[in-house]
């Protein structure tokens, strides 16, 4: 069956029928599961993948000539092919998988940021950036004496791009920055601001942990210089993620961790390092993990393409904005309904702590999270100590936002509002 | 009724007792709870034997840490440094008076840590909400 309403003719019921998890119940109740910007559900088709590797053929890759080993090296460099068609890499060595967002940008700070950035030199960040993209330039900064500038977000939650223009031009090393917002569901004009940056010869470090879930992606287009994307919020297991870097400057980039794999040759004088993407993937790599993430974008793609998974986003995002804006006292932090609109949507009710939201909706089996979303500066900039926050997957239905403004209605009666 | 938002929790929350600052404060700490940002600020006045004369807190939280906090600081008057230091979570859980999950165990200590901090002069350790402090002194302290 088609849904016809807030999401035009996406195919929901047949994608909610491929994630096992929706048939739990939350305090007696289907859980109505809006936390996706922090964690998506496991599409059935990476549960099983990751599975029949478990079963049938687990090994290490990359070592023995034994079948299994082959199979393994197969599934697992495959994954990295998925990888790279899904986010439009021209290589596929440009794809190195990595733990999270997190050990991606911490993979770029450590190893091109040493070797590029020195005492004096700048770095811009923006004030929207989620902790992962944050702090390891103020680490970064730290150890090699660099300045950071803040590029600052405006009343309606979008990057101040004349303030970004003039930070530019103090000739940064490079700008950290969201595709999409994790609080303010903003999606950055990247393409643009990538232009920007390169004119003033600052490289572009984008994290796509959010946007990756919700967007058709080209690198190329983007013009970015490294994209981090992490699995778990693409219907695939923690534990995987990846990095996108072009090729000229991932092969000029040092070693990140030592260790096995990443050697074309080791003697008692010194070791010459493997060619990327071997070279940033010491020790034996999350396999399991691997292939489940290459089985979730595969059915991303080919099942549901990420044109219409960016439509249904929008429509959910929308719809959401629409249903809060009925709510009394609630302020939605973000952009207003529009192209550049996504999720998630954040926001605070006078009179309730986030917190207290949060702890009211589960009871109405409603998961949404709480707190300041590991972008501390943002709500500084927002002067806020935390929003609650909703965030949505393939499989979010506009009944589901229902219940969030249902549940919402019964946490005003409970506080007396 | 609701058993965790009780009215006598929603009416601390929204009125809290003892909130603001302590002027001229002996003791004083500011903390945060890491997952929430949530933030409180606890002044002290002591006595010369070392016992509380006064006790303020400010910040912003939700029902649960602020409600705590402001029964906290109702209890704390009269009590020696040393008592502070002696406090059990129990202690707070007993003023709260309602069952407090594993999730939100760290809002309804964010007062105490703070306090104990306070006495300290440094960041108390705190172990899993768990803290030191003999439960068995919860009712006597």
């Amino acid at each position: 069956m088609e849904q016809a309403t807030a999401t035009g003719t996406f195919p929901i019921e047949r994608v909610r029928a491929q994630f096992p998890l929706l048939e739990r119940e939350v305090n007696g109740v289907p859980v109505a599961y809006l936390d996706s910007g922090a964690s998506s559900e496991r599409v059935l088709a990476s549960i099983e993948a990751v599975a029949d590797y478990e079963r049938r053929h687990h090994s290490n890759v990359h070592r023995g000539s034994h079948t299994l080993s082959a199979e393994a090296t197969a599934a697992y460099e495959g994954a990295r092919d998925i990888v790279a068609r899904h986010i439009g890499a021209g290589d596929r060595r440009e794809v190195i998988f990595v733990r999270n967002a997190t050990e991606a940008l911490n993979l770029v700070a450590r190893a091109w940021g040493d070797a590029n950035v020195g005492a004096g030199d700048r770095i811009v960040i923006t004030e929207m950036e989620h902790h992962s993209n944050l702090v390891p330039w103020q680490q970064l900064a730290e150890r090699v004496g660099a300045e950071i500038d803040w590029a600052p977000v405006d009343e309606r939650g979008l990057l101040d791009l004349d303030a970004l223009r003039g930070l530019l031009e103090r000739g940064p090393k490079l700008l950290a920055v969201a595709h999409v917002s994790n609080v303010l569901g903003t999606e950055n004009p990247l393409a643009a601001i990538s232009a920007m940056a390169h004119e003033a010869g600052a490289i572009v470090v984008a994290d796509g942990a959010q946007a990756a879930p919700k967007l058709p992606l080209d690198v190329a287009a983007l013009g970015v210089d490294f994209y981090a994307i992490t699995g778990h919020k693409l219907y695939a297991p923690t534990g995987i993620g990846a990095l996108w870097g072009k090729l000229d400057l991932l092969r000029a980039m040092p070693p990140f961790l030592g260790g096995g794999s990443m050697i074309r040759k080791v003697s008692r004088e010194g070791t010459t390092y493997a060619d990327v993407p071997a070279r940033f993937e010491a020790g034996t790599p999350a396999i399991a993990q691997a292939i489940g993430m290459g089985a979730a974008l595969e059915w991303l793609d080919d099942e549901l393409g990420m044109e219409a998974v960016r439509n249904h986003e929008r429509a959910i995002a929308d719809y959401t904005l629409a249903r809060l804006a009925e709510v009394p006292g609630l302020t939605v932090f973000g952009p207003p309904r529009g192209p550049e609109r996504l999720g998630p949507v954040s926001f605070e009710i006078d009179g309730i702590h986030a917190h207290d939201v949060s702890e009211i909706l589960d009871r109405h089996g409603v998961a949404v999270r709480a707190g300041h979303h590991c972008a501390q500066v943002l709500m500084e900039r927002l002067g806020i100590a935390a929003t609650a926050r909703a965030s949505f997957g393939v499989y979010t239905t506009p009944a589901e936002i229902d219940r969030l403004v249902d549940g919402l209605e019964d946490a005003r009666r409970v506080f007396g509002l | 009724m609701d058993e965790l938002y009780r009215d006598q929790i929603l009416e601390h929350y929204k009125r809290p007792h003892n909130f603001g600052v302590v002027e001229d404060a002996d003791l004083e700490y500011e903390d945060t709870n890491p997952f929430c940002g949530d933030e409180q600020h606890v002044t002290i006045k002591l006595d010369a034997d070392d016992r509380v004369t006064e006790v303020a807190f400010e910040g912003k939280g939700c029902a649960i840490s602020t409600a705590s906090t402001s029964l906290l600081t109702d209890e704390l008057v009269g009590k020696t440094r040393e008592e502070l230091l002696r406090l059990p979570k129990e202690y707070v859980l007993e003023l709260l008076g309602i069952d407090i999950s594993a999730t939100r165990m760290k809002c309804a200590m964010l007062g105490l840590k703070i306090v104990k901090s306070a006495a300290l002069g440094q960041p108390a350790e705190w172990e899993d909400e768990g803290e030191a402090g003999n439960p068995a002194e919860a009712a006597t302290l």
